[in-house]
């Protein structure tokens, strides 16, 4: 317990990070440094996107998996790290 | 069966020969079955096989191939909406209630006291601070090769690709006669539908013409409903709400895309031009108002947007100065450049180009010049922007680069095309590309840098005729409208709509070494004209001098003539043969003083060839 608090507060001091969403299976935000909308919009979206990168990589190749996804735009970064029952989303401006 | 006769080469003919008496005629005809007749048989001939050769064996091509048929298939337009999601929250098992507090905080603790959670969120966020890290250090995403611009040394061809079309909603298609970009942004894109063939337009043809959104290419954003099609249309560059345009009667309307489809104001039919206004182009003022229009009945007009009811000014095209309609020269294009205020130019249906100042003290004045080089209207007129003392002119089958300095003719020129050329206009961007379309509904793309005697590109962008072009100021975008009503969008290639190395300077190069032959050319033949000019005037100063002695009878005068002309004619012959014999002996510089001297002896000939002439015209008149 006092562990993933520790690996959040360290994520969070990192330059540029926005905030930080934990995500179970079905969609449900564990853990967020956000507000609640915000929280509930990126959970929605992304969620899907996963499922279907991750399919997209499975249907091309069985045996291969999704390790991260990193969405870089114009104004931040959405990188997803994808696990079997978890995902972790942070959003980060890069400084440059 | 005669000819089968024939062939036979018998001469039997077979005839049927019915008989009947006068007194029978028109009496009802009786008839009556018998049984069949033989009439003729006709035997096979044997010598005649002679004739004929066996032919064994005979080829028969067959396939052993799947029977197959093309068909093509387009699937209906989808039309497509935008439409937005809300998110709830989703994902909650049945018995936690999303909407209470205590249950999903009390669920997210469960949650978090799972070992798999523990241990799936360490390892996540160990590979997530490895990333944040990463890009912290480094833009991971920079751009390396920026740097290098050797890469631009290889260009790519030029090229163009639709990007889209837009169809004329109506049933009953219209000619695209006009396209006017928004001047701010160049998303939208006003055309101008009518049918400019006399006569052709049928009863229920729409009057309306459209706005598209470059976006959508479904359906029009707006629809212009004037009183009769619109020609010519133009968005105000100062007000990108508000738009001119021409109409088939000779009306100028005026729209305001807030107000709504109908024009906002109307010009009054008396004063109005009395033949389609073919162009109509707004001008720099204080109050962004004013514009003027050109048509085919020999006016230009100009126009304060505020007060349609009469025109501010008025035009007569008429060379003779005398502001006679009848005389006029029907306009079919129009130029104006906002540097220049106070010119503005022309194109006739004559095929002269007029070059007009406005601020003339006297309306016989206004036309300050004339440029003679088409043989049918000129279609299209436009400075080139970079360089506003040259201009192209578009019509009968060629295009034309002209230099304001020379009147006689165009400093640069196409070859005559297989087809007619409907409209140009130079790219905004390079100074040396130019575009036209013509009425096989090839686009051509020009670069008088890269090759003159043909076009770089040419695209064959529709079946039917391309009537109109107009390119966004960015120069990338291209529109160009088709007989059929449909109005096609092109983007260009990079090369095509990027300013090279050196363009202008090598573009202002050619423009002046072009300018200079024509002047030199029409130095070369003014010196012609006037020597011919001292040369019948001398000999005409000659025949005066003749006259003078006195009344001569005619006889006489041609008995003088003939005598001269022979003693001309003698002295050349011995001129000649000494020549001969000077050649056996030898002898260059004494040649080359012949030579002269032949020449000034064979001028004398002609001269009194010339006298003699006018002495048989006198006799004879």
């Amino acid at each position: 317990m006092a562990e993933v608090e520790e690996t959040l507060k360290r994520i969070q001091s990192q330059k540029g990070v926005q905030g930080i969403i934990i995500v179970n299976s079905e969609g449900i935000p564990i853990k967020t440094t956000m507000d609640n909308s915000s929280t509930v919009q990126y959970v929605g979206l992304i969620h899907q996107l996963v499922m279907k990168a991750r399919s997209t990589l499975r249907d091309l190749d069985p045996q291969n998996d999704l390790t991260f996804l990193r969405i870089r735009s114009k104004k931040n970064e959405i990188m997803i790290a994808p696990d079997k029952d978890y995902f972790l989303i942070v959003i980060q401006n890069p400084s440059d | 069966m005669p000819h089968c006769l024939q062939c036979i080469n018998l001469i039997m003919e077979i005839v049927h020969v019915y008989v009947r008496r006068r007194g029978d005629f028109g009496r009802q005809s009786h008839f009556s079955d018998r049984p069949a007749e033989l009439l003729v048989d006709i035997g096979p001939d044997p010598p005649l096989a002679d004739g004929f050769i066996h032919r064994d064996p005979r080829d028969v091509a067959t396939q052993s191939a799947q029977e197959m048929s093309e068909h093509q298939v387009n699937t209906e337009r989808f039309e497509s909406e935008s439409r937005g999601i809300n998110h709830v929250e989703g994902g909650w098992p049945k018995d936690v209630n999303p909407q209470e507090m205590e249950q999903t905080i009390r669920f997210r603790k469960k949650v978090e006291k799972d070992e798999n959670y523990v241990t799936s969120v360490l390892q996540l966020g160990s590979v997530m601070e490895n990333c944040i890290k990463q890009n912290n250090a480094t833009d991971i995403y920079q751009d390396y090769s920026e740097d290098e611009e050797a890469a631009d040394e290889v260009q790519e061809p030029p090229a163009a690709k639709t990007v889209n079309v837009f169809r004329d909603p109506n049933e009953v298609k219209r000619t695209v006669t006009g396209l006017s970009w928004h001047p701010d942004g160049n998303r939208k894109l006003a055309g101008a539908y009518s049918c400019l063939e006399f006569q052709k337009a049928s009863k229920d043809m729409s009057f309306d013409s459209y706005i598209w959104d470059i976006e959508n290419p479904n359906r029009p954003e707006l629809t212009l409903k004037p009183v009769s099609p619109l020609v010519c249309l133009e968005y105000n560059p100062k007000d990108c709400h508000t738009l001119a345009g021409g109409c088939y009667n000779g009306q100028i309307a005026f729209w305001d895309t807030r107000r709504g489809s109908q024009p906002v104001e109307l010009s009054s039919v008396e004063q109005s031009h009395r033949d389609p206004v073919y162009k109509l182009i707004w001008m720099q003022s204080k109050t962004g108002t004013d514009a003027f229009s050109a048509s085919t009945d020999g006016q230009v007009l100009w126009w304060d947007m505020r007060r349609l009811s009469e025109p501010t000014e008025r035009l007569v095209l008429d060379l003779s100065r005398e502001g006679s309609l009848d005389a006029a020269l029907g306009a079919s294009a129009l130029e104006f450049e906002a540097t220049m205020p106070t010119k503005f130019m022309v194109g006739t249906e004559q095929g002269l180009v007029l070059s007009c100042n406005r601020k003339a003290k006297s309306p016989a004045e206004k036309i300050v010049c004339t440029f003679d080089g088409h043989h049918g209207p000129v279609y299209a007129l436009q400075r080139n922007p970079f360089f506003p003392k040259n201009f192209l002119t578009v019509g009968d089958w060629t295009a034309r680069i002209w230099s304001e300095d020379i009147k006689e003719s165009s400093i640069m020129w196409t070859r005559y095309q297989t087809s007619y050329l409907m409209d140009a206009c130079w790219s905004p961007v390079r100074p040396a590309v130019f575009f036209t379309v013509k009425m096989d509904g090839v686009l051509d793309v020009w670069d008088v840098l890269f090759k003159q005697n043909e076009p770089t590109l040419s695209i064959k962008v529709c079946d039917e005729g391309l009537y109109s072009l107009r390119l966004q100021e960015s120069g990338r975008l291209l529109a160009c409208g088709s007989r059929l009503g449909g109005a096609s969008l092109l983007e260009l290639g990079p090369s095509l709509s990027t300013l090279q190395r050196n363009e202008k300077s090598l573009v202002a190069a050619m423009f002046e070494r072009e300018t200079k032959r024509e002047k030199i050319l029409e130095a070369r033949q003014r010196e012609l004209r006037l020597k011919e000019r001292s040369r019948s005037e001398q000999s005409r100063e000659d025949d005066g001098a003749k006259e003078a002695d006195g009344q001569e009878d005619p006889e006489e005068l041609i008995a003088r003539a003939e005598a001269d002309f022979f003693s001309a004619i003698d002295a050349e012959i011995k001129r000649r043969q000494k020549e001969e014999d000077k050649h056996r002996v030898g002898g260059e510089e004494e040649e080359e003083e012949e030579e002269e001297e032949r020449a000034f002896q064979f001028e004398k000939v002609l001269k009194t060839q010339q006298c003699c002439c006018f002495y048989f015209c006198h006799f004879f008149s």
